[in-house]
């Protein structure tokens, strides 16, 4: 496959600071976005998820910031900036992003049609009746219907689904490169996910548009990611395209959260669940971050960091599992044959 | 289902209207269902559908304007005496969807898990054990009484929420979406706890979700709710197998699967209610083949059975 990278990230760290203490949420990631994909990045919360991909648009929360690394994008590097003149260049018109609950992201007091129109203003350059006119058509195209007089409509007129779809006009309206999607369906129902998580896609084909997905369900992903980040602790686990993370799991935390699903689960068992907590990242890690609840943790993971073991070009994973020396161990019976499995248990 | 089972709650034609009698909203349209003792039933349908509103009108939050419920026999709806309107509030515990909003953030866990038994004349001692009891109870350390809720992970909220409703010590449990708001991980611990306490006590629960997949793998039998009238009920297998109603059909293919190849060549359908008519012909609730229920007109149900399911 041809890929051209649009966003390359490398050695990124962020420190927050908390009543005197330090946390250290992002430890030392590297990652090249390609032009065009569906990137997903899947983990618990708290694995530090969101707060990587708001470094892309500077909107970490003041007590936090890049201390190391950087993000190149279009020959600048944005861990460099500092001021909103600055992100200004970036946030909308680059890079935009979805957020999770529509109730919140949305203003309540103006009307959803004004609502888009300030995107389409600031961003397209639009004034007036041309404007006006684009807002309808960005309502058409994310499915809703009468956009003529849904446009002039409040938010809590509009259901939770209708609702992703204003926030997802909105961020499409500034023309950006990269859309990310922060748990985009979260709180929807399972109909209304699916349907959204069409809309991004096609979307997506239309504006040749570059998707960044954040979640923690591994089962929602399955259907619209290219590639997919594992992430644990602050740091990527395991990468690789969307049939290896899902067919040939390498990581034991990838291979955790896949089995923790409740569509494998088998009925008058116990559902596997991931024993123990993540890790205290106020705290140094020491090893592998996960080697605590990691039930085939070698004596190696507790005293070092793993490297990338290379599994394919495509695929790699940070643990010593896969490191020559090490004993084999398999992934859990009922993952590996994930794909017979899955076929036959929803047909 | 054997009818040697003994129903624990019946609904009979449950109606739940809001609104003036000018404006009236029919939220619950006629619901029938009986809960056996010891299953997990499950109540599926998506937001909007009346499926909350039931389990608030068994436990007598909601008024209920027609029809009624009976717990063991016995109606609980409506007006009741005071002697059973304390039973009831004893034996039947709700669990909230959102862990975060459900638990009052200025009290400490002490006093939100023995809330319930204030004014039942127990002594500070045997409250203190009771409280201790039941956090140990969902894995829950006893010296966590005295913290605040913020101080705990989604997860261990929820576990609180659920304390509170097993120190009622009681036989049926209404689960509301107790775990839409969790981590992937977390739901199958919180799931896990809920079938180990099950077993344990020999509960009843009505899990209420929007989600089948999670519903599959707890529940005996599940009920699928649409705009107020439930459209399809059976036993979960046999739901999973032979999809009647469309609008179960539509569920089901909306479930994400954890397998790209499939998922990408999956078509989804989309449930489209104008497909009926109603006008014409007379939908019944009407029991298809044994314990499979389903509404539909009789040209629809002979329809609905001749096509594959999927």
């Amino acid at each position: 496959m041809e890929t051209e990278t649009i966003l390359s990230v490398r050695d990124l760290d962020v420190k927050f600071t908390l009543r005197g203490q330090v946390l250290h949420a992002i430890r030392g990631i590297s990652l090249d976005v390609h032009r065009g994909e569906s990137l997903a990045i899947v983990g618990e919360s708290g694995s530090g998820k969101s707060v990587f991909t708001k470094t892309f648009m500077g909107l970490l929360d003041s007590n936090g910031s890049v201390t190391a690394g950087e993000i190149r994008y279009n020959g600048q590097d944005l861990a460099g900036y500092t001021t909103d003149q600055q992100w200004r260049t970036i946030r909308g018109r680059e890079i935009a992003m979805v957020m999770q609950d529509p109730m919140t992201s949305l203003n309540p007091l103006k009307t959803i049609g004004d609502q888009i129109e300030e995107a389409i203003v600031l961003h397209q350059g639009l004034k007036g009746a041309e404007a006006h006119a684009q807002v309808l058509k960005v309502l058409e195209e994310v499915g809703i219907d009468q956009p003529e007089r849904r446009s002039k409509q409040y938010p809590h007129e509009f259901s939770g689904g209708m609702r992703q779809r204003v926030v997802i006009a909105i961020a499409v309206a500034c023309r950006p490169k990269i859309l990310i999607c922060d748990e985009p369906t979260t709180a929807l129902d399972v109909t209304i996910q699916a349907q959204i998580l069409q809309l991004i896609k096609d979307l997506q084909k239309k504006y040749d548009l570059t998707t960044i997905y954040i979640t923690h369900d591994l089962g929602v992903v399955a259907n619209v990611a290219d590639r997919i980040a594992v992430m644990y602790a602050g740091d990527i686990v395991e990468i690789g395209t969307c049939e290896e993370v899902f067919y040939d799991p390498k990581h034991p935390y990838t291979w955790a959260l896949l089995s923790s699903l409740p569509q494998l689960g088998v009925k008058g068992e116990e559902l596997y669940s991931i024993k123990g907590t993540p890790p205290n990242l106020f705290l140094e890690v020491k090893g592998d971050a996960f080697a605590p609840r990691n039930p085939h943790a070698l004596k190696i993971d507790f005293v070092e960091r793993p490297p990338y073991f290379e599994v394919s070009p495509t695929h790699k994973a940070r643990t010593w599992l896969l490191d020559p020396r090490a004993p084999k161990v398999e992934p859990p019976e009922h993952i590996k044959h994930l794909r017979e499995q899955g076929v036959n248990r929803h047909v | 289902m054997s009818e040697q089972r003994k129903k624990l709650l019946e609904v009979q034609d449950l109606q739940v209207t809001f609104g003036t009698h000018l404006h009236p909203f029919h939220a619950v349209k006629g619901v029938s269902f009986d809960i056996y003792e010891g299953e997990t039933f499950g109540l599926v349908g998506e937001s909007g559908s009346g499926k909350t509103t039931i389990g608030r009108a068994i436990i007598r939050i909601n008024p209920v304007s027609g029809g009624q419920v009976l717990y063991r026999g016995e109606r609980i709806s409506g007006r009741i005496s005071r002697e059973l309107d304390r039973k009831v509030t004893r034996q039947i515990q709700m669990i909230f969807q959102d862990p975060m909003a459900s638990l009052n953030e200025r009290a400490k866990v002490d006093y939100i898990v023995s809330e319930g038994l204030y004014g039942r004349h127990i002594g500070e001692a045997e409250r203190q054990e009771k409280v201790a009891k039941a956090l140990a109870d969902v894995g829950l350390l006893p010296e966590f009484a005295s913290r605040f809720p913020h101080e705990f992970s989604g997860g261990q909220r929820q576990r609180i929420g659920i304390a509170r409703s097993l120190i009622m010590d009681p036989d049926f449990i209404i689960a509301d979406e107790p775990i839409s708001a969790l981590d992937v991980s977390i739901r199958a611990q919180v799931l896990n706890l809920m079938s180990q306490l099950q077993k344990e006590r020999g509960l009843t629960y009505l899990f209420i979700a929007h989600d089948l997949s999670v519903v599959r793998f707890i529940c005996d039998r599940i009920a699928v709710i649409h705009k107020g009238r439930l459209v399809e009920l059976a036993e979960s297998e046999e739901l999973f197998a032979h999809p009647l109603h469309p609008y179960t059909r539509a569920l089901l293919s909306a479930i994400p699967l954890p397998d790209p190849i499939a998922e990408k060549k999956k078509k989804l359908l989309v449930y489209d209610p104008s497909i009926h008519h109603y006008d014409q012909e007379t939908p019944l609730w009407q029991e298809i083949s044994p314990g499979h229920f389903l509404l539909a007109s009789e040209r629809e149900a002979a329809e609905w059975q001749r096509e594959p399911s999927r």
